[in-house]
């Protein structure tokens, strides 16, 4: 029976979408604390506010990050809901799931928390909401020994990595996101836990530049598939295309008549550097000047594939708005063999210089893309020991205020003013 | 051994990350590990992967609402140990996805999803509205300016053909951040759907020693606005505390983020922006920031009818004009961002004008320019 009236609430069990609050109230049939949790919900509804108070520091011995704490602010009339953390377990790598696993992770939540969870957090970990501070020892230990399975990250630290879907089901993965997430996961697993950055740090691997995991939005490391040789034509499917026997980008338009296939105006115009043409009925790509943008491949995955020599662009510093204004990741390393076989070197030695530097001029709460923005790209490749290229900016900036360096200028800057007096009177 | 109170430690095991993915995958999925050729949508919500080998991987995509029970979640298991020999996969999304290996399957899969009433909505795929990327508002934040699954809810009611269809120009993806701290990450999404304060913050002198770091408070604020100060407590004891300087403030939270003696949030001052026009992929144009083009809609729960019916507008605008594969913002750029608001109703207002950091980026510097109902 309900504790707790929910006409507010109520509402949002109508309509087309699934409904969280018919959810909630079939949970709470087996787990009471789900009533309080609508009845403060109900609350907010009403007030127009929430009702959770700050959340204060709990998680497992030994770690640093996982676990949020939150406490509600009228715990009085919520009692079931006083204490109620959430437990953040690091998903497995793109979020495919064995049942019997997951309905081991339903009966340890049934029997140590609310019930309640959300499949999945932002940054990708599988998240559990709402328990007391007694229960999070026990939920971890049966998680470790009981399932494998280990926390995910929080606080300044390095959050839970996430990758795109990749090789495990599309055509278009340049380099195996999952097994790049996974290894790097393992690695750093102190780093994941311990928290000992300035702030957080993300890493998202994407498997091309479609960018599946946000990873140029959102990560202070992003790597993101690409290639260097020639995209791989097709010219009979191109062909069948051109005659309207394939549905464009895998009949993703299916619901409304856009009329025939027209390749000239849906690819070859559209292609952000126009270097496509049709030559008697065969379509060319002049490679040289692709920018790999993925638009032609995506509308003719059949005919268009991309090339053979992949590997990943890295990316560095993408954050939200928080606090200086949003920050894309700003390209890095062009082309970079991403190699399970040895064990991401490349992409390890980078990792650590960049960390490296960051724990060493960050400031405190300071996201890694601010770092380079307030001391400079150039500082930045500078350190990473990385050669300047054309393709680290867009344009060339517009004002002269180089910072030359001393070395750089002949004769140095020692100078003698007395010496300068004697040819340039005053 | 079980877990000994007494001794937690005993048998510990620790920094063991999580399972490993292979041990996940169907076979059809491990037996085809990049070998995938190419895919197709059968039908919206029904996708096809092709493989070299020949095989086949028949994908059912459903919504969800992202906070779920582990009833449902035991219901998702039902479901796939019935018809996908026990194994099912979340997107980024926050959809679910049912495989199947063969076609004859997957009839079976939608019947029986569609026999469970709303539960399992088929859809989200092509040029169409999928899930909406969200955070979690009243439910489990303490920061929050407005809630994340009922606003979700009440849009996706609304927007509800857009994920059963691919009837769109191009996709569009829809996040919602219940505030400036943007868990869900809205700032490049097609329609942001984003909390803010109006708000400055209160300083709770009663309570701030001991809960606070004051100098920690004060380098919070990215504007300054927070400086040193004395107050005299009712009980006439003189402490140290912070003032605000309200006619700086932007009202981003940062302060209480670091200061639980500083709250914001406030019924009438809270609601939402909505931001639009972003994108990630790199697809034709590079990736796009949102822009702000309604800086406030107020918090209307249960169901948020303003911010619905905004929402619904520029998605009809969109739908209506833009080019096929066009994506929200690359129509807005193309047709100019004065057309835009025409196009889509809304009015424009000072507070779509930037006066932060690198704003002068955003103003425009030339004669070229479209004469629109605005310019009287
Ligand atoms: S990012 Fe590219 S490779 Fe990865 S799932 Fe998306 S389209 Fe496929
Ligand atoms: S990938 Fe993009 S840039 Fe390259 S040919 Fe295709 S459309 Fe043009
Ligand atoms: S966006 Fe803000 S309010 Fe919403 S869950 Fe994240 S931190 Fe909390
Ligand atoms: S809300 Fe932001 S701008 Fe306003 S006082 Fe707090 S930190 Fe400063």
């Amino acid at each position: 029976m309900a504790k707790h009236a929910t006409p507010l609430l109520d509402e949002l069990e109508k309509g087309p979408w699934p409904s969280f609050v018919t959810d909630l109230k079939r949970q709470a049939e087996k787990s009471p604390q789900c009533w309080d949790i609508l009845g403060q919900m109900e609350l907010s509804y009403k007030d127009r506010i929430t009702h959770w108070k700050h959340g204060g520091i709990v998680g497992v011995f030994g770690y640093g990050g996982g676990i949020v704490g939150r406490y509600s602010d009228s715990p009085d009339k919520f009692p079931g809901v006083a204490h109620f953390h959430t437990v953040r377990l690091n998903q497995p790598s793109s979020k495919f799931y064995r049942t019997d696993m997951l309905r081991k992770v339903c009966d340890i939540w049934e029997k140590r928390g609310s019930g309640m969870t959300n499949f999945h957090g932002s940054t990708g970990d599988l998240v559990l909401l709402g328990t007391t501070t007694d229960q999070l020892e026990p939920l971890f230990y049966q998680m470790t020994h009981e399932l494998n399975w280990d926390l995910g990250g929080s606080g300044s630290n390095l959050r839970t990595p996430s990758c795109c879907l990749g090789k495990a089901r599309c055509e278009y993965a340049c380099y195996d996101t999952q097994a790049a997430c996974y290894g790097l996961t393992m690695k750093y697993q102190d780093e994941i836990h311990r928290p000992a950055f300035p702030y957080k740090f993300k890493f998202k691997f994407s498997g091309c530049p479609n960018d599946c995991v946000a990873s140029i939005a959102r990560s202070d490391l992003s790597v993101i598939g690409t290639w260097r040789d020639d995209i791989r034509i097709d010219q009979a499917m191109v062909k069948k295309y051109m005659a309207g026997e394939i549905p464009a980008e895998g009949n993703a338009h299916g619901s409304r008549n856009w009329g025939k296939f027209d390749i000239q105006k849906e690819v070859i115009n559209l292609c952000p550097t126009g270097c496509m043409s049709l030559d008697g009925g065969a379509l060319k790509i002049d490679n040289a000047n692709c920018t790999r943008c993925m638009h032609c491949i995506n509308v003719m995955p059949r005919a268009l594939r991309p090339g053979t020599d992949t590997g990943a662009t890295i990316l560095c510093g993408a954050k939200a708005p928080i606090l200086e204004g949003a920050q894309f990741a700003t390209m890095i390393i062009p082309f970079m063999k991403i190699d399970p076989e040895n064990e991401f070197e490349e992409l390890v030695e980078l990792i650590e210089k960049i960390w490296d530097w960051w724990m060493e001029v960050g400031k405190n709460r300071e996201r890694v893309g601010e770092t380079m923005q307030r001391l400079g790209l150039p500082t930045f490749l500078e350190v990473m020991e990385l050669d300047p290229l054309p393709q680290h900016v867009k344009e060339p900036r517009s004002n002269p205020y180089v910072f030359w360096k001393e070395e750089e200028v002949e004769g140095g800057w020692e100078r003698n003013v007395k010496e300068f007096r004697k040819r340039h009177n005053m | 051994m079980a877990y000994d109170p007494n001794n937690p430690m005993a048998d510990r095991i620790t920094d063991i990350g999580p399972p490993h993915y292979e041990q996940m995958f169907p076979p059809v999925i491990k037996n085809n590990y990049g070998k995938w050729l190419y895919h197709e949508i059968l039908q919206p919500g029904v996708l096809v992967h092709v493989s070299e080998t020949g095989d086949e991987c028949y994908t059912v995509r459903v919504g969800s609402a992202r906070l779920i029970s582990i009833e449902h979640v035991r219901e998702l298991c039902d479901i796939a140990d019935k018809h996908c020999g026990g194994y099912l996969r979340f997107t980024t999304r926050n959809n679910v996805e049912f495989m199947v290996d063969s076609k004859a399957k997957v009839k079976p899969l939608l019947d029986d999803l569609a026999s469970r009433g709303n539960k399992f909505p088929v859809g989200g795929t092509g040029a169409g509205v999928t899930n909406i990327v969200h955070t979690q508002g009243w439910v489990h934040c303490h920061t929050p300016a407005t809630d994340a699954s009922g606003v979700v809810k009440a849009v996706m009611d609304e927007l509800f053909e857009y994920f059963t269809s691919m009837s769109l120009p191009a996709q569009v993806r829809i996040a919602l951040a219940c505030c400036l701290n943007m868990c869900g990450a809205v700032h490049a999404s097609d329609i942001a759907i984003l909390g803010i304060h109006r708000k400055p913050p209160m300083i709770d002198h009663d309570t701030i020693t001991g809960v606070c770091e004051l100098p920690l408070a004060i380098a919070a604020c990215p504007l300054g606005a927070i400086k040193p100060a004395k107050a005299t407590l009712a009980n006439g004891d003189e402490i140290k505390t912070v003032s605000v300087n309200a006619e700086r403030c932007m009202f981003c939270g940062n302060c209480y983020t670091m200061c639980p003696s500083m709250p914001l949030a406030d019924p009438e001052g809270d609601g939402i922006a909505i931001l639009v026009g972003g994108k990630v992929s790199n697809s034709k144009s590079a990736p796009k920031f949102s822009k702000l083009v309604i800086p406030y809609l107020p918090n209307h729960p249960p169901r948020w009818p303003e911010v619905v019916q905004s929402v619904k507008k520029i998605l009809v605008a969109y739908a209506k004009n833009a080019n096929k594969y066009e994506r929200l913002g690359e129509w807005a750029e193309r047709i100019g961002w004065e057309k835009f608001f025409e196009a889509c109703d809304i009015p424009f207002t000072i507070k779509s004008i930037d006066d932060y950091r690198l704003a002068y980026n955003t103003w425009r510097t030339t004669t070229q320019f479209k004469f629109t109902s605005h310019v009287k």
